[in-house]
């Protein structure tokens, strides 16, 4: 067994120098997905590093472009926050989804991200909001949105000596709204079977102008789905649209089957997830005056 | 206790919910359960697990890991006597060592993934763990059989080539995986099916499961210059565990003292031994003292799980209700040793009505799947739920109310169940109507809502055990007992005592204390602890009333016939019937003499010695609950998922001793039931792993889940107790699987009996129409 | 194998200064039980399904087995012996008592610990917020409808009412 050694740098810089150092290094930050890994075996780090006291990943700054989010911001803040809530109502809710309220203390977006679980729940709804990830590493900071962060389960675009700094969330035009629900078995501690999040602007008559739809453990990574996006705009979202939506949602799933339901199950399930989520964000959308 | 005795109905403290004695510990954090003892210079053990499901074990080596610093000691199953074909004796049930010790350590094969091989014992968890890995086990892998079809197969695999099926006559030459088979009946089947005007056949499936107690097994064991072994541990039955330990490790039962822990649930998981004689080996052979915690993966991947089974049922009925006949054939799964609660399935699956003509029939079926034990009412529910799930198709078949239905043809004092025994007064009837009678039953449904009702029998257990009382000198009175308390048992066992003593319930301190410090107890299990540990304290705590009076009359010198024992008081009779004292239908006489319990207790040492009284019983005086539930539910038609709105459970306690502990034993079995119904299931995949070892994907029901739970407590009192009681814990999980099913098939329109009745599986049925 | 080298680590526990060692992967569940000696903080399952090692770590509602002890350098920690005591219980520990709503007891602490927390955020939680907030403290015995009841009727004498 190889030493474990634990580090809590306070500066970005320190803390890439330390996971550039380490041949075998992970980043901590709320610990709900590492700890039980490594408490599984799944994985035994050489070097934990502790990124929660560095500063930029516990901001949170809410402005007229909209909303930087430090990665490591705990679920409880962020749902607690009346005014991300009025903004990111979908995205709120898909983060507060998270585990328990027990996990709620300490999960993060940026967490919820890196761990690359294609049964994410925040990430669909970030997805949906045209959220982008800054990163630091060595060479600076670069962009990358989160429909292109992760690569496949358990894999990311992250390099060995880089770090999530923070989610860019821009701000949502005028009668625009998001929404994001998933399925599991029961009411609370599971991990998605299928999860869709729908984000949507109306003009004044109703009609869709813009929408972002993306879905959630039913695919190697969580995916934009543009087609299902194309049926909503140009729509009042009547039933032949929102089928529309149900079948490109439907269609854009390449689901496994596991314990956690059949592949027939979540292609079909994360349809109507499409559709209730679409009409959810409508209505707030609408209530938007 | 004779059958003409009159039963109590009149009681001053029993009735009443005061605090439980053990709560102010539990709510503060200070009980100490399996986990939470450490001993100065303790070892830690840690078990090496099959990474197969079936195979030779060729060779154990533990060279490398005896090299670690800090590993102390190691063990096998070479280090467990041979165990022959000797039943153990003075069990609860009839059991073969050889079906038991190999559990604990496999000797030549192992029959399960994660089955225990060997152990190490080391100074740090860390160490132990990491020591583990470097135990070299050589296997020859064998084919493995991980369904009941794929062992009773023709060609199957076979688990035990030793393995022939009782039952048969004449008995098989061949051996097999069908350890044992039965059958049941009464009455002329075909005539009874001939009778019918509605005859109804499914085949419905119960999943294997888990108790899911939220403590995992823990104990530590060490052991003294003399060979004499001391166990703490987590454990429904400390005698129990004195009993196998002794057996599988071949070390007398008076060399060994059991201390129970607090008991974080068990459910009927915690009547056996795990771990507990592996620690006592390693503390042998090291001298130290050894805990061994078994971690939520392992507890669910080689503790005992629950009997899968496949029921055929099929009943008759006629136009006006009357059940005609019933045929039952069950297969259930008993993993790798012969263990399961396949007869009770058989015997009480149709103990509820009064059909004349039952055919029962069982097999018990051997698989590479973890030895299964007991869960609440082992084998009932399983039964229950295929009979239940038919009877209410059969009511809607011929336009029947369900509960109408069951009135028809439920049992009273006097029927004859299968299983042979006449039923003195039961409340089934009264349960029903209790149901029929709740607001729940009137209510009104919904757009995709349904509703299931269901009701289910267990026989309860009477079985061994004692309990001692002491007296303090300033009049306090201290229980003790050998029955772990899982569910309230020590707030019952003080209510009786201060009943009997007629003193305040807050001066009786209860206690479960080790094996070496009280009589023989039986395991908590059956439910009989109230019953039968509290038939042992209500006659120690009358000998000691006996004992009161004796010495009042010494210090009054009068007979003690002219002493009365009236609230607490020793008084002087003066005359005056003692019925008519107790019962307060003559006073007290002015002038009378009275010695208070205090004042009594107090000049004890010089009246005779200290007060005590002890009581040992064999409980012959058991009697069957039955229970009733109400279920409505609502089905999401796009998605399957199933939302419990409402659930009622009726349940006949006899006498509830503590009526909120009775109702905590509604609710909590209810709870199960439900979840056994909708999600809990053991998935394992091709190679036989446990594909959902965790809480997280075996999922029983959390809080968000479900509504209230509302409870009717039916009491027809038993009448063999002196107090009326039956026992309550156990058939309360009974009615929720076959009364959610219902629910869900009438919400559903589906008729599903493939349980759990998981949102993938419901919403296939539904799309299937 | 390596021994590996211990961390110092200093906090508040329980509203008092503390101090203690551990390994870099030590959680912090097992800190508070075995080096601690703090066993009112169970262990049903170390992976954060269970919540009975629920803990405050500052203001946040945890599963101490979620966190390296590591983590809690600088940190304020209360357990559920820091919640009350004889004489003094809350009143989320009076009402659990007095609605029987524990059988075997294994999840209350983690139960105080939780409900408190929430009557702190939420001083008039709804049934339904109760049962969410609660969501992720299993407990196996009681089907959960006494815990309810005591918790929020717990909110209500806090409530004055």
């Amino acid at each position: 067994m190889q030493s474990l050694q634990f580090a809590a740098p306070t500066s970005l810089a320190e803390a890439a120098a330390l996971l550039g150092g380490s041949d075998n290094p992970k980043v901590l930050a709320g610990g709900t997905d590492l700890l039980v890994q490594m408490k599984l075996g799944l994985r035994e780090p050489a070097l934990v590093v502790d990124i929660k006291r560095i500063p930029e990943l516990g901001e949170v700054s809410l402005g007229a472009d909209g909303l930087r989010l430090g990665a490591a911001v705990p679920g409880a803040e962020v749902t607690a926050n009346a005014d991300i809530a009025a903004l990111y109502p979908g995205f709120v809710e898909a983060l507060g989804l998270i585990g328990s309220t027990q996990v709620q203390g300490r999960c993060s977006p940026g967490g919820n991200l890196c761990n690359s679980s294609p049964a994410a729940d925040s990430v669909p709804a970030m997805i949906a909001c045209g959220a982008q990830c800054n990163i630091y590493g060595p060479n600076g900071m670069r962009s990358v949105p989160v429909e292109a962060f992760n690569t496949g389960p358990g894999r990311n675009c992250l390099a060995a000596d880089e770090i999530l700094v923070s989610l860019e969330f821009p701000r949502p035009a005028a009668r625009s709204a998001d929404a994001y629900l998933r399925f599991i078995p029961r009411t609370e501690m599971d991990i998605a079977v299928a999860g869709a999040a729908v984000a949507l602007t109306l003009d004044d008559a109703g009609v869709c102008t813009a929408a972002r739809v993306a879905i959630g453990a039913v695919a190697p990574t969580a995916l934009l789905v543009p087609a299902a996006a194309e049926a909503l705009v140009g729509s009042k979202l009547d039933d032949a649209a929102l089928a529309a939506v149900a079948e490109a949602a439907s269609a854009a799933a390449n689901p496994i089957s596991d314990k956690r339901g059949t592949a027939e199950y979540r292609r079909k399930v994360v349809g109507v997830l499409a559709r209730r989520a679409a009409l959810i964000a409508q209505s707030r959308a609408q209530a938007e005056e | 206790m004779t059958s003409d005795m009159t039963v109590k109905t009149q009681f001053r403290h029993v009735g009443s919910r005061p605090v439980r004695p053990d709560g102010l510990d539990k709510v503060t954090g200070r009980a100490r359960y399996g986990a939470d003892m450490n001993l100065q210079g303790q070892l830690y053990g840690h078990i090496i697990r099959s990474p197969h499901a079936h195979a030779r074990i060729k060779s154990i080596d533990f060279s490398e890991a005896l090299k670690v610093p800090g590993v102390l000691a190691t063990m096998s199953g070479a280090d467990l006597p041979e165990p022959g074909e000797a039943l153990i004796p003075g069990a609860e049930i009839e059991m073969k060592l050889k079906n038991v010790s190999p559990v604990i350590m496999a000797r030549d094969k192992v029959l399960y993934h994660s089955h225990a091989v060997a152990a190490v014992a080391a100074t740090s968890p860390r160490i132990a763990a990491e020591a583990a890995k470097l135990v070299k086990v050589e296997y020859e892998v064998l084919p493995a059989v991980l369904d009941m079809h794929a062992a009773l197969a023709e060609d199957a695999p076979l688990l035990h080539d030793d393995n022939f099926t009782v039952g048969i006559d004449p008995p098989p030459e061949k051996p097999s995986n069908v350890s044992v088979q039965i059958e049941m009946a009464k009455g002329d089947l075909e005539a009874g099916f001939a009778a019918a005007d509605v005859v109804i056949e499914r085949t419905v499936n119960v999943p294997m499961c888990h108790q899911a107690y939220i403590e995992p097994h823990a104990c530590v064991a060490k052991a003294d210059e003399k060979g004499r072994i001391d166990i703490w541990c987590t454990t429904q039955g400390p005698f129990v565990v004195r009993l196998l330990v002794a057996e599988i490790t071949g070390i007398p039962q008076k060399d060994i003292k059991v201390t129970a822990s607090e008991i974080g649930g068990g459910f009927g998981g915690k009547t056996t031994v795990y771990i507990e004689p592996v620690a006592a080996v390693l503390a042998k052979k090291s001298g130290r003292p050894v805990k061994i915690v078994m971690s939520r993966e392992e507890v669910f991947r080689a503790s005992g799980p629950v009997s899968d089974s496949e029921t055929r049922v099929k009943i008759g009925a006629k136009k006006d209700g009357t059940i005609t006949a019933i045929d039952s054939d069950m297969i259930m799964n008993t993993g790798a040793y012969s263990a399961s609660a396949m007869f009770a399935g058989v015997l009480f699956g149709t103990a509820p009505y009064t059909a004349e003509n039952i055919r029962s029939k069982g097999r018990e079926v051997l698989t590479n799947l973890p030895r299964v034990w007991a869960y609440r009412a082992p084998g009932a529910p399983q039964a229950l739920t295929a009979v239940e799930c038919v009877v209410s198709e059969l009511a809607a078949a011929i336009g029947m109310d369900p509960i109408e239905f069951r009135l028809k043809n439920a049992v009273q004092e006097g029927d004859v169940p299968l299983y042979g025994m006449p039923f003195s007064a039961v409340g089934l009837k009264e349960c029903l109507q209790a149901a029929k009678d709740h607001p729940n039953y009137q209510a009104a449904l919904g757009e995709n809502q349904g509703r299931g009702v269901a009701c289910a029998f267990w026989i309860n257990a009477g079985m061994q055990s004692s309990a001692s009382i002491h007296v303090t000198p300033d009049g306090g009175i201290s229980v003790m007992t050998g029955s772990p308390d899982i569910g309230g048992s020590r707030a019952s066992m003080a209510l009786m005592a201060a009943e009997v003593l007629g003193v305040p319930v807050e001066t009786v301190h209860p206690a479960v204390v080790d094996t070496d410090s009280i009589g023989f107890c039986d395991g908590t299990g059956g439910s009989r602890t109230t019953l039968a540990t509290g038939g042992a304290v209500i006659q120690a705590a009358e000998k000691l009333v006996e004992e009161l009076r004796r010495r009042a009359a010494a210090a009054w010198s009068v007979s003690i016939d002219d002493v009365a024992w009236l609230d607490g008081k020793a008084v002087e009779r003066c005359g005056v019937g003692i019925d008519e004292l107790i019962e307060g239908t003559s006073p007290v006489k002015d002038g009378a003499k009275v010695l208070t319990l205090a004042e009594i207790a107090l000049t004890a040492g010089a009246t005779g010695g200290p007060l005590t009284a002890v009581a040992s019983l064999h409980a012959h005086n058991s009697a069957p609950s039955f229970a009733v539930n109400v279920c409505d539910v609502e089905v999401d038609p796009e998605t399957g998922k199933v939302d419990v709105l409402r659930f009622t459970c009726a349940q006949d306690a006899g006498k509830a001793i503590h009526p909120a502990y009775v109702e905590g034993q509604m609710q909590g079995g209810a709870v199960q039931g439900i979840g056994w119904a909708l999600n809990e299931e053991y998935l394992f995949n091709a190679d036989g792993v446990l594909d959902n070892a965790g809480f997280l994907d075996y999922r029983i029901p959390v809080a968000s889940d479900l509504p209230m739970i509302d409870t009717v407590i039916v009491e027809v009192p038993n009448p063999l107790h002196p107090y009326g009681v039956r026992g309550v814990g156990e058939v309360s999980i009974c009615p929720p699987m076959p009364a959610v099913v219902s629910a869900v098939n009438n919400a559903a329109g589906t008729l599903l009996y493939d349980l759990p009745m998981s949102p993938p599986k419901l919403l296939a049925a539904i799309d299937a129409g | 194998m390596t021994t590996q080298k211990k961390l110092h680590i200093s906090t508040t526990l329980n509203g008092e200064p503390c101090e203690f060692l551990c390994e870099p992967g030590q959680i912090l569940s097992d800190v508070l039980r075995n080096t601690l000696n703090l066993t009112g903080t169970k262990e049903g399952c170390t992976t954060g399904d269970c919540g009975a090692c629920s803990v405050m770590l500052d203001d946040a509602l945890v599963c101490s087995c979620l966190v390296l002890a590591a983590e809690a350098e600088g940190k304020s920690i209360e357990t559920v012996e820091g919640v009350g005591h004889e004489g003094q219980l809350h009143p989320v520990q009076e009402k659990l008592l007095e609605h029987a709503a524990l059988q075997c007891g294994i999840c209350t602490p983690g139960i105080v610990v939780a409900a408190k927390a929430l009557l702190e955020k939420n001083p008039d939680p709804s049934e339904e917020e109760t049962r969410y907030w609660l969501a992720g403290n299993l407990c196996r015995c009681t089907g959960y409808d006494k815990i309810i009841r005591a918790v929020m009727d717990a909110g209500a004498t806090m409530r004055g009412e």
